[in-house]
């Protein structure tokens, strides 16, 4: 009964699994609009496929095993055999996972500098950068090049990549687009940058996944991708019709809570720099300042409370 | 009243005003019930100032069954107020006290203490020793845990829980964003239950480095004590970090000093780095001892000795150098980018390999074998498909890249659910019904004892598995709540039932051991699971002294070859036994740790220095104190053996 109870346990588990991974409704990581998001989703369903296999093996030697060995299935007078070990049995014990997991990292390394480069696809085009801070619990979307700044929403260009430039007026928070791709982190000492883009238009989910105090569960933003005609006349629309967004605004933004989706023309980075500190990544091809560093800061003690 | 406010609940509500009044009837209950049974001067003399390994072990045993259900409610807790979309049972700030104080109770406060006490109570036993080599030290490591443990849990009703996270993340978890002495709490009730460990580990590795019983070879130590030796190694290297990381802590919350803040040159990723420094190997100081236990059970009721002994050994010896080499895939996501992410990302996978290992040499274990169907067992047995799949979703974690779409989310709390509880908690509870009829003379009845098991497994994979679905749709850990529109209403129901069947099977356990202490029989032998090392060699109860006559040991397997091949194992005639006394300075220097500990959450710098000063004189009373122990005589030996050969 026993041996039993757990091949049903266990297959069940994996059927639900399977159905559900395969159901009718695609889950948000599995379901991508963009070229990091499809790379990071075929590595998932790569390794849950290689890792099926290994589970199935283990599943089916110790079901085999708990059939064959029961004591009441054998004589009473049995005697299990002294057994130390075999050479060869422990060969092949450590040889195939580590094949298993040589392949797998050759996949992982190749991804990473996939994910970390401008998305496949889009070599060619000049990216849109756009800085995304945090504060407790909104995001700031500014866009330099277009001189317009948006809260908690995020307009962006289709066939277009994206630069995001993410730091945090607070503790530390995740950008996080599931089906454009993964997170990353945003601090408050120094900028990291996450390359995106989006291969069709649509209305996607965003977040803070970093858990940042009380208002984390509300840090959310509503991601919309568009043409690129669409995306300029919004631009347009948002130079002729939003307040522009002053010193005075942005402290007020900046103080602890929930706001709607807000837009304004100008950004913060113009009185309030993305921090330069702690750099050892890409963005380090522009040398901090002692004077920047100092800009930066006084923008942080301007948040707190 | 300003110095009222501060010590005052600051986030009052029903369910914390009645957990306050539970804790005070309880208090008051059980100094009532000591006074009215006179058992005052039983407690003192035999258990607060006992420095024997055993008594030791029972105390951490007691203290881990406690915060299991401690931890245990607040994860119902947790899965109530997520199980429907907007619920409104908690509020936030409840919420994230209840998953902070969740993991580092569940962490170090449960799993800890449970792993000391088969340490404690096993170890020894199993060596062939008569005690542990620094029995006073071990007794103050207990009662430092506990008292770190007490502290901690009073954070609840005294001035405020921790909220920033169970890795309570700068700047966060620093005054700027939080404000209350929650995280003071944090910072020193962990400091002083870390004390306690790091002394533990340093006495264990001398233990059963010195005090093996004569030709127990390294190599032929029982699994279970090498297990137990390598994750005290691994006490030793991790835990002055997180000492040290600690005091940073501290020093930025109450001293004003810049390590994690984001101004005058803090490096907020620096509390990361270092927490993790010590928290990943900290996960291998949990999984090791199980593996060791593990090892135990299946070969004792596969009826064989333990297949690959030596790459069993191998193979754990690598995965305590591994697991100082994988800290930042905690962090992935953290912009260091694709060079270091693939480092980390194949040494993280490569703690795979020798994991492998060890579950084929488990299935080996039981080929050939004459597989018993105990309780223990059948915990092992489940454990070994479902620990299988938590480890393949580690792998899968491993993959960096990939890592940005899991990193945050509910498949993340699947994952280490799925290797912490088949892999840590199910090795436990096998643990404990195994050597239960060793510590109390009676076993644990079995039939409830599978029933258990069961539920547990069921309750399991209904709570667990649908976190990597919602976690793969987009579910952050952490939140308090979602709407109705994401979707995620569904899975995080079905979580709540099966968290709702595993409370069900950690009650039954409590009721088990109410049951088997009233109805199950006391005429059990020595050796009740027909096992096969040391330990089972001793009489129930262990007496004072373990062995009358240390054994003589020829294999990993002594009691085994005792059994099957006419080896005599206990050789030679009585001699006089040297035994530590008991201490009462362990106890009483705790409790003014607990003081000064308290006092120093609240900033009470004048408390804080008197303590101190306690604390050193109580050392300095150690340190002039002329105690060389006591002996047992020969009389006295042959009187206990023939009682309990008798019995």
């Amino acid at each position: 009964m026993h041996k039993k109870g757990i091949n049903v346990a266990l297959f069940s588990v994996f059927l639900t699994i399977i159905t559900l991974l395969a159901g009718c409704e695609p889950l948000l990581v599995l379901d991508p609009k963009g070229p990091q998001a499809e790379r990071q989703a075929s590595d998932i369903l790569l390794s849950i496929g290689v890792m099926s296999v290994i589970v199935l093996v283990v599943f089916a030697l110790l079901v085999y095993m708990l059939v064959k060995y029961r004591a009441s299935k054998q004589r009473a007078d049995y005697e299990p055999p002294h057994i130390e070990g075999n050479l060869w049995v422990e060969v092949v014990m450590v040889g195939i996972p580590v094949i298993i997991v040589a392949f797998l990292s050759y996949v992982s390394v190749q991804s990473n500098y996939i994910v970390e480069a401008k998305p496949k696809g889009y070599e060619d085009k000049e990216p849109l950068v756009v800085y995304a801070s945090s504060s407790n619990w909104k995001w700031h979307f500014s866009y330099p090049e277009e001189g317009i700044e948006t809260v908690n929403y995020l307009y962006i260009p289709t066939d277009r990549p994206l630069e995001f430039k993410l730091y945090s007026y607070g503790p530390i928070t995740s950008f996080w687009i599931p089906q454009l791709g993964g997170q990353k982190y945003a601090m408050g000492d120094h900028v990291t940058t996450l390359h995106l883009a989006a291969d069709v238009p649509g209305e996607f989910m965003g977040r803070n996944a970093n858990f940042s105090g009380k208002g984390f569960a509300e840090n959310t933003f509503n991601v919309t991708a568009m043409s690129q005609e669409d995306f300029d006349d919004w631009v347009k629309e948002v130079k002729e019709t939003a307040k522009p967004i002053t010193e005075k605004k942005f402290e007020e933004l900046l103080e602890p809570g929930h706001l709607g989706q807000q837009t304004y023309t100008g950004t913060h980075l113009e009185f309030s720099p993305a921090p330069a500190g702690h750099d050892h990544s890409e963005e380090s091809s522009e040398t901090p300042e002692t004077e920047t560093q100092t800009e930066s800061h006084t923008g942080h003690e301007g948040m707190s409370h | 009243m300003d110095f009222f406010d501060r010590f005052a609940v600051p986030h009052p509500s029903l369910a914390i005003y009645a957990s306050m009044a539970a804790i005070g009837l309880t208090i008051i209950a059980v100094i009532a019930g000591l006074t009215y049974f006179k058992k005052w001067g039983y407690l003192w003399r035999e258990w607060l100032t006992t420095v024997d390994h055993k008594r030791i072990g029972i105390m951490y045993l007691l203290s881990a069954l406690l915060m299991l259900f401690r931890g245990g409610v607040d994860a119902i807790m947790m899965r109530a107020q997520l199980a429907v979309p907007e619920n409104t049972l908690l509020d936030a700030q409840h919420y994230n006290e209840i998953f902070t104080t969740h993991g580092i109770v569940m962490i170090l406060f449960m799993a800890m203490p449970f792993i000391m006490f088969f340490m404690n109570f096993v170890v020894p036993l199993q060596i062939g020793a008569r005690d542990v080599a620094f029995p006073r030290l071990n007794a103050l490591s207990f009662w430092l845990f506990f008292m770190g443990a007490m502290l901690f849990n009073i954070s609840f009703v005294v001035g405020g829980s921790p909220d920033a996270g169970w890795t309570s993340y700068f700047p966060l978890a620093g005054t700027e964003f939080s404000e209350s002495v929650g995280n003071n709490y944090y910072m020193i009730a962990i400091q002083i239950a870390g004390i306690g460990t790091l002394m533990t580990g340093i006495n264990f590795i001398t233990t059963i480095l010195k005090m093996r019983a004569p030709g127990m070879t390294l190599m032929k130590m029982p699994m279970f004590t090498w297990s137990a030796l390598i994750a005290n190694v691994i006490i030793v290297f991790a835990f002055p970090v997180l000492a040290v990381l600690l005091a940073m802590g501290t020093l930025d919350r109450q001293f004003g000093t810049h390590f994690f803040t984001m101004d005058n040159g803090g490096m907020d990723m620096l509390w990361a780095n270092i927490f993790w420094v010590w928290g990943h190997p900290e996960v291998y100081i949990l999984i090791l001892p199980a593996f060791g236990i593990y090892s135990e059970v299946i070969s004792t009721f596969a009826r064989r000795n333990l297949y690959g002994y030596k790459s069993m050994v191998g193979s754990m010896v690598i995965i305590s150098l591994l697991s100082f080499l994988v800290w930042a895939h905690h962090f992935f996501t953290m912009g260091q980018g694709a060079f270091t992410n693939s480092i980390f990302s194949i040494t993280t996978m490569a703690i795979a390999v020798p994991t492998g290992v060890k579950i084929f040499n488990w299935l080996l274990t039981l080929r050939k074998g004459k597989i018993v169907f105990t309780t223990p067992m059948l915990y092992s047995m489940l454990f070994i498909p479902l620990f299988t799949l938590g480890g393949v979703t580690g792998v899968m974690l491993a993959m960096s890249a990939a890592d940005y779409q899991y990193h945050n989310t509910m498949f993340l709390v699947a994952h280490f659910h799925n290797v912490i509880i088949p892999g840590v908690v199910y090795a436990m509870l096998a643990g404990l019904h195994y050597y239960w009829p060793k510590m109390f003379g009676f076993m644990l009845n079995e039939k409830i004892g599978k029933w258990t098991a069961w539920l547990l497994s069921i309750g399991f994979i209904l709570a667990f598995m649908p976190m990597y679905v919602s976690g793969l749709d987009g579910q952050a850990r952490r939140m308090y709540t979602y709407s109705e529109a994401a979707g995620f209403g569904l899975m995080n129901m079905i979580s709540f039932v099966g968290a709702a069947i595993m409370a069900i099977g950690f009650v039954l356990i409590v009721y088990n051991i109410y049951y088997s202490t009233r109805y199950e029989s006391r005429d059990i032998s020595n050796d009740p699971w027909d096992a096969r090392t040391l330990e089972w060699s001793t009489h129930t109860p262990v007496p004072e002294y373990n062995f009358a006559i240390l054994p003589d040991v020829r294999s990993n397997e002594a009691l085994w070859d005792a059994k099957k091949n006419g080896h005599v194992l206990f050789k030679g005639e009585y001699q006089k036994i040297h035994m530590p006394n008991n201490s009462g300075i362990p106890f009483i220097m705790s409790c003014i740790f607990f003081v000064w500990g308290f006092s120093f959450v609240f900033s009470l710098w004048i408390p804080v220095i008197l303590t101190t000063i306690g604390i050193f004189v109580c050392m300095a009373l150690r340190s002039f104190e002329q105690d060389h122990g006591r002996y047992i005589s020969v009389k006295e030996i042959e009187e206990t053996e023939t009682n309990l050969r008798g019995a």
